[in-house]
């Protein structure tokens, strides 16, 4: 079985005609993982007992005839999405012992195919990074590459897939870290609608940003997981009632020409000129557009997400959940168990977002921040009066080695182009779009598909028409 | 704002509940101001900005379908570092004297 062609599609066909089974299609992953992952190290748990009991019940449901479109297909789950009675640390030591008390409804959705659960992935901590290199149990490395990040937060997710260790991942996308790491790494990554996959269950970041999404060898694959996840939920009050959204084939893609200056590397916006000249040529229009104010995504993200994470992680005290260090008083455990259990970018985000919310500052910076959200916002929505979807390159560079960013500002520019997605709350779909050569090695790169809220429709169908060129 | 404002880090960290060496506070010193001189580029957007969404809105539902006390409550309070029949420990909140 070569699992480096392999998709979640092209198993569904073997597994039901009986080429080989679940337990079979598992035990090669496991031994991909035995083999493969201590230098990789996207997993931060494998459930090998587990994965092989998942594996033959989905074997029984097979052998009756009743499978669906994931039973039995190894995935890994970013390690911030709880599954009942797993450990679930969201990479950090602040939940290094934290069993999840109940399951994701991700987790619950997935269940009723029978899939298998191969192990929780590594991540930036509490998804806060775009290397992996802020995990608190050491970084993942780019199977491309390993001299390389894989990119993050959902950096084990995009290894673990790119380095055939599962056929297809969970992550979560609060600024790009569904679609950054899959562009570094070579894999499909979609970012959802906001409000179309419920978060209940998923460790919160940046409650107005955060969205579970997949991360998959194909475009085909995305949508299969993407199917399956997808969903109104009573448990999640940012859920969206369900719709169908129109299955438009979409025509007019937008390029915002101008924003597309800033800092990316000549190759890699040759190849995106590549990719859409051939898109021209199956039929595609490309028109230039104009997103004036999507120049400020990345300032008003680094406002917005970090008043939203030092809310999100003002739970994390020591008493209820987690790492806790004895204190004389309860204001000293609070203050001695957060300084032991969050690391420096953490720390960092939490004094950031204190700092904007903080009175005197908050209309100047938070307030503020939120004005322009409103404008990003309606530079997309009027850009898609005209256009069916919006492209840019993922990011402005491929995969760069461990340790280059270590000035907090250069790694926040990684998500220059995936922020104002998440901003606007819009679905957006990172798809590779060919390599780039570095220090002699061939390194992937990703095209960014932007659609407007409940589009994914669209983002499958010009997907695979860059799949198939 | 023209000028980025003083950043009392120590400040921050105690709202934040964070204990933060002096070593730390040092080195936020210099790069949050940094980190806030790059976000205050947003100041130059001027004109009609609309701070109200239409789009966020509050969810409510029915008080319906309620889940019988104690369901989740071993299950829940099993989550804590400190726990004691059924019941969180914490350390004492009031005291008489302080110090």
């Amino acid at each position: 079985m070569d699992l480096s062609k392999l998709t979640i599609a092209q198993a569904r066909k073997d597994l039901d005609a009986k080429k080989y089974s679940a337990l079979d299609l598992t035990n090669a992953y496991l031994e991909n993982i035995k083999a493969k992952d201590k230098d990789i190290h996207a997993y931060l748990e494998v459930w090998e007992d587990s994965a092989r009991e998942e594996a033959k019940e989905a074997d029984k449901l097979i052998a009756a005839g009743k499978s669906l479109p994931l039973t039995g297909i190894p995935l890994a789950i970013k390690d911030n999405i709880l599954i009942d009675g797993r450990l679930v640390s969201a990479a950090s030591k602040m939940l290094e012992n934290y069993r999840a008390s109940y399951d994701a409804t991700v987790i619950k959705k997935l269940r009723e195919h029978k899939p298998v659960f191969l192990g929780r992935a590594n991540m930036d901590e509490f998804a806060m990074g775009s290397s992996t290199e802020n995990s608190a149990y050491g970084p993942s490395k780019n199977p491309r590459d390993l001299s390389r990040v894989p990119g993050g937060s959902s950096g084990g997710s995009a290894a673990a897939v790119s380095g055939d260790l599962a056929l297809a991942a969970l992550g979560s996308d609060t600024g790009g870290s569904i679609r950054q790491p899959a562009a570094l790494t070579g894999v499909v990554g979609l970012k959802t609608t906001y409000g179309a996959v419920s978060r209940f269950g998923l460790i919160a970041m940046g409650s107005s940003l955060d969205q579970i999404g997949p991360l998959t060898k194909s475009v085909d694959d995305a949508q299969t997981l993407f199917d399956a996840i997808k969903g109104y939920d009573r448990m999640d009050s940012t859920s969206i009632p369900d719709a169908d959204s129109p299955a438009k084939k979409p025509k007019v893609i937008g390029v915002p020409r101008s924003f597309l200056k800033e800092g990316v590397d000549p190759d890699v916006l040759e190849k995106f000129e590549a990719t859409l000249e051939k898109l021209r040529k199956t039929g595609y229009e490309v028109r230039d557009i104009q997103l004036p104010n999507l120049s400020y995504g990345l300032a008003v993200y680094y406002i917005v997400m970090p008043a939203e994470v030092s809310t999100n992680l003002d739970r994390l005290d020591g008493i209820r959940y987690g790492l806790s260090v004895d204190a004389p008083t309860i204001g000293d455990v609070y203050s001695k168990s957060r300084a032991a259990g969050f690391g420096p970018e953490t720390r960092r985000r939490i004094i950031l977002g204190t700092f904007v919310l903080s009175s005197g500052y908050a209309d100047a910076y938070y307030r503020k921040a939120k004005a322009v959200r409103e404008l990003i916002k309606a530079d997309l929505a009027k850009a898609f009066e005209q256009v069916d979807v919006v492209a840019t390159p993922t990011t402005t560079s491929p995969a760069f080695k461990f340790g280059s960013k270590s000035d907090p500002l250069s790694m926040y520019l990684e998500d220059i182009f995936t922020v104002p997605v998440n901003l606007a709350g819009v679905p957006a779909i990172s798809v590779p779009m060919g390599e780039v050569e570095r220090d002699g090695k061939l390194l992937p790169i990703g095209f960014q598909a932007i659609a407007p809220h409940r589009g994914e429709g669209a983002l499958f169908a010009i997907g695979k028409d860059i799949e198939s060129e | 704002m023209s000028d980025t404002p003083k950043v009392n880090v120590k400040a921050l960290a105690d709202l934040a509940r964070l204990e933060v060496s002096d070593a730390e506070i040092a080195k936020l010193e210099k790069e949050i101001p940094d980190i806030l001189k790059f976000v205050e580029q947003i100041q130059a957007v001027s004109g009609e900005l609309k701070t109200t969404s239409p789009d966020l809105r509050n969810v409510m539902r029915a008080d319906d379908s309620p889940i019988e006390s104690g369901t989740y409550t071993e299950k829940l309070i099993k989550a804590a570092p400190e726990q004691k029949d059924n019941r969180v420990i914490v350390k004492q909140v009031v005291s008489r004297k302080s110090k």
